[in-house]
């Protein structure tokens, strides 16, 4: 088993990021810090002044979550999606797209958690619509999306029609 | 914050190259052609595998721009060009230390979680 504290992002497909660390902790802990907002509100994307203000999460197939993250001078981020499949303390699928999405379509998301010695090994694979929309993701991460505001959206949209999307 | 390199190769180039490394040969045969060039038949010898399924994997590579021929008509060595690996490496390697940074708040959150467990576990025994 791996140490704690290293994260590895591999791209499994053309569509896919996939991302696996290990937590020194049981994944029940872990299943409750993905899946309840007071947790959640934490440390996702809780970066550079932004705050998770909304988070409501409906935690059952067909169910919806939503999230909206408020950073400096007001601005706004927000996504949400639907569960597909729920299966506490273990896995998750939902999808996922963002209110002012800087990719294409909407993304399906699938976190599986697995204890072993008291320890999770926690992997998330996301699959985009397309590779132009997987590698516009890897190219500005959510962080960006963030840092830079709906401002900064639009220098990202220049470059993508620039680069001939 | 303005990526690096971006725009220097285009979409498709760059998806060829995360195409070209999502493979553990050829993962290897990069590996291998970091520490210098070599010829298909010196590539072909670690791997249980023949000369033409190693060609299919450097094809692969040289369509993604990864791998060139060098000038020696003979032996033909492949090597490693090292442009559009840095980028792919940089793109997945700025998204790494995103996630990183969220998940260092994620193992802080961890760690209370597992002491407040211990102490509700402890007080009702």
């Amino acid at each position: 088993m791996a140490s704690t504290g290293t994260l590895k992002v591999t791209t499994p497909s053309d569509r896919e990021i996939a991302m696996t660390r290990v937590f020194d902790a049981p994944r029940h802990l872990v299943f409750e810090a993905y899946t309840r907002p007071e947790l959640l509100k934490r440390w996702l994307g809780v970066h550079n002044g932004w705050s998770l203000a909304v988070c409501e999460i409906d935690l059952r197939v067909g169910g919806r979550y939503r999230y909206v993250w408020r950073g400096p001078d007001r601005a706004e981020m927000g996504m949400g999606g639907v569960y597909k499949e729920v299966v506490a303390p273990e896995r998750i699928v939902s999808t996922e797209k963002f209110d002012q999405s800087w990719y294409p379509g909407e993304a399906v998301g699938t976190l599986v958690l697995a204890e072993q010695g008291g320890r999770t090994t926690l992997t998330l694979t996301v699959r985009y619509e397309s590779r132009e929309a997987r590698d516009a993701v890897l190219r500005s991460p959510m962080e960006q999306g963030m840092a830079a505001g709906l401002d900064k959206l639009e220098e990202v949209l220049a470059t993508m029609a620039r680069e001939g999307r | 914050m303005q990526p690096i390199g971006y725009g220097q190769l285009s979409p498709d180039q760059l998806d060829a190259t995360f195409m070209a490394l999502a493979d553990p040969t050829r993962r290897a045969i990069i590996a291998r052609l970091a520490t210098g060039e070599a010829s298909v038949g010196e590539l072909a010898e670690p791997f249980a595998m023949s000369q033409p399924a190693i060609s299919k994997h450097l094809k692969v590579l040289e369509r993604a721009g990864l791998v060139s021929r060098g000038r020696d008509a003979q032996r033909r060595p492949r090597r490693l060009e090292a442009r559009p690996l840095a980028q792919a490496t940089e793109w997945l390697e700025r998204y790494r230390q995103f996630w990183e940074g969220q998940f260092q708040q994620l193992d802080a959150l961890l760690a209370e979680m597992k002491t407040a467990e211990k102490k509700r576990g402890s007080t009702r025994r």
